[in-house]
């Protein structure tokens, strides 16, 4: 009898090993098997990166020029032969200006993220492995970047440097920069009193070596995907200054500035006039899912 | 407590001196020589440097930042370019404005975000909580510049019930207690809703379901309590924490309605913002920005204040 059941040591031995083999997988191995049986972030993930394959082979993919208009093709509605989305207010295609468009909204909502990324991370995970007053200077400072909303500190920069997209993404990254360095500086400051850092520091290793090895591998992944949900924002927010004239100039292909030129086009053309927005809206809708997909598969908190 | 309160009002102080400080520096960060928006660029050399005198402009920058805040601190925000006139006299109506945008906009927004949050933190997992957390994540990823634009397109060029521009009937901007003008407010606020809704809804569904999670949930629903009992409980747990991200919610309100402001020309600091940035009028600008952050710092600190007050979990000496 003995023989065919196992004894609760065996089970509990088999239970450790199944244990054992799932960790062995590899923690990404983990985050891709949980990601891949959720539709809705794999559905996003291709979403956008459909829209980025047609926005990098825009050229090739757009069928006229997003630069020439004609006087007497203005403001075509939906479905119109040659022009399927319209045309805007110059007479330029819809279709075409969108798909042109998304380069810039993409840069620009990628971008200072993307800086804002390293420049947040260095600077956090110094005030939270430096502490002391290191970590006051840096953190004090944040403090004043939070006692502006968000869309108010880009305004006020962008609108004080003048329009732009160089000085749009500034404004954007130094709207970042602080959140992100609140992130890393408190995900650093958790890591830093775990065991095996003082085992590391017991055993010899400098502090650039603990950062380096023990620090950033534990912290890059919850300020990563905190960083991709900043994403949305930042398309929101730079599209925005577009719409308000402190992002792109014209003619340059926006949707945010599209949006803009478009919004007297409303009492003509209102289908038309809303695509840019539409496009804004799909966008960030994706990468916020996507983002949210990603905390789950890594079981970030916060 | 006591001490509490004193020394967060005085944690305040210096935060509220670098915001000023920040917002000194955006007229010094920003291209060309202050002086040009003061003189015509057609002055002769000697009155430029009256003019130059006259302001401060010579003394080196710290001086001028003190003797900017001794005359800001006295209510002077200085004068517009465009217009003439002192710019706390714009300013003034205008905050009227976006306060009655942001705090319609507010309530609005925090009980439909309440009632979301509140079922799919209830019913984690269940088709309500999917329905919910939907229109959560499409609350806070859609532009809201460009929903606004969807309503006019719906209900003011298609279904003509709803004016699309303005604060009043004929373009006034003086408010008064009517249909007239309460109908302009609909889809501003409408649309500017949208954010705290998305916001809240997220924030109330994550303080909920952690709260059921705890034992004496479990513990009161043994005890025999009726759902109605249970559920005032948890209210009572979850409120400090959803009361304060929905008071800095209007803050952002506040800061955050420029864009809707400009698609409604609606006429508050937004549109009055906007305006000053298209005729690069640096001093309403600078002032705006600065009455605006100083209101979001007051209401930090009173969101702090009231956290410690309600809650007795937190203990602060």
């Amino acid at each position: 009898m003995s023989s065919t059941t196992p004894t609760a040591a065996e089970a509990e031995l088999a239970v450790q090993a199944r244990q054992a083999a799932v960790r062995s997988q590899g923690y990404w191995a983990g985050v891709w098997k949980r990601v891949r049986r959720d539709p809705v972030t794999i559905a996003c993930a291709i979403v956008l990166l459909a829209m980025l394959l047609v926005i990098v082979f825009a050229p090739l993919v757009a069928p006229h020029d997003p630069y020439q208009g004609s006087m007497i093709r203005r403001l075509r509605g939906l479905g119109t032969t040659n022009y399927p989305l319209g045309t805007d207010e110059l007479g330029r295609d819809m279709l075409t200006r969108l798909i042109h468009g998304g380069r810039l909204s993409w840069f620009m909502g990628i971008v200072p993220v993307a800086l804002a990324f390293v420049i947040g991370t260095t600077l956090g995970v110094l005030a939270g492995y430096a502490g002391g007053r290191v970590n006051m200077a840096i953190m004090r400072t944040t403090d004043v970047f939070y006692a502006f909303p968000s869309v108010l500190l880009a305004v006020a920069i962008s609108g004080a440097l003048g329009a732009g997209i160089f000085n749009a993404i500034l404004a954007l990254t130094m709207v970042f920069v602080p959140q992100i360095i609140r992130v890393a500086e408190s995900v650093t400051t958790s890591v830093r009193n775990l065991d095996f850092v003082d085992a590391a520091r017991s055993s010899g290793a400098g502090a650039f070596t603990i950062v380096r090895v023990h620090v950033l591998g534990n912290v890059l992944g919850p300020i990563f995907v905190y960083a991709t949900g900043l994403i949305s924002v930042c398309m929101i927010l730079s599209s925005g200054l577009s719409f308000l004239g402190l992002g792109t100039k014209p003619p340059e292909p926006e949707w945010g500035l599209m949006l803009n030129t478009l919004r007297t086009a409303i009492y003509v053309q209102p289908w038309v006039a809303v695509l840019p927005g539409a496009c804004i809206f799909v966008t960030s809708i994706c990468f916020n899912m996507l983002s949210d997909g990603l905390r789950q598969a890594m079981d970030v908190k916060g | 407590m006591f001490l509490y309160l004193i020394r967060r009002i005085l944690y305040a102080v210096p935060i509220a001196l670098a915001v000023g400080f920040f917002c000194f520096m955006l007229v010094q960060i920003a291209p060309g020589d202050p002086i040009n928006a003061i003189v015509p660029p057609d002055a002769p050399g000697d009155v430029v440097e009256q003019v130059r005198r006259d302001y401060g402009l010579d003394k080196p920058l710290p001086v001028q930042f003190g003797l900017w805040l001794f005359k800001v601190v006295q209510g002077d925000l200085g004068r517009s370019l465009a217009t003439g006139r002192p710019v706390w006299s714009d300013l003034s109506t205008a905050i009227g404005n976006t306060l009655m945008l942001a705090t319609c906009a507010a309530l609005l927004g925090f009980i439909i975000g309440c009632l979301l949050g509140g079922v799919a933190g209830t019913f984690r997992g269940s088709i309500l909580d999917r329905v919910a957390t939907t229109i959560a994540v499409a609350g806070v990823s859609v532009p809201h510049y460009w929903l606004g634009m969807v309503l006019v397109v719906i209900f003011s060029v298609q279904l003509n019930w709803l004016p699309a521009m303005g604060a009043g009937p004929g373009g006034s901007s003086d408010w008064a207690w009517n249909w007239e003008h309460m109908q302009h407010l609909v889809l501003p606020a409408v649309t500017l809703a949208v954010i705290p809704m998305g916001i809240v809804t997220r924030t109330v569904r994550g303080i909920v379901a952690e709260i059921m999670n705890q034992e004496f949930v479990t513990a009161l629903r043994g005890k025999g309590l009726r759902r109605l009992d249970v559920f005032l409980h948890v209210v009572k747990n979850a409120a400090p924490n959803a009361l304060a991200v929905m008071g800095l919610q209007l803050g952002y309100l506040m800061g955050g309605s420029i864009l809707v402001e400009t698609v409604f020309s609606w006429p508050g600091t937004g549109l009055l913002l906007n305006s000053a940035i298209f005729q690069r009028d640096l001093p309403v600008l600078q002032g705006t920005i600065l009455v605006l952050a100083m209101f979001f710092v007051a209401l930090n600190l009173l969101v702090d204040l009231m956290q410690t007050a309600l809650d007795p979990r937190i203990k602060r000496a």
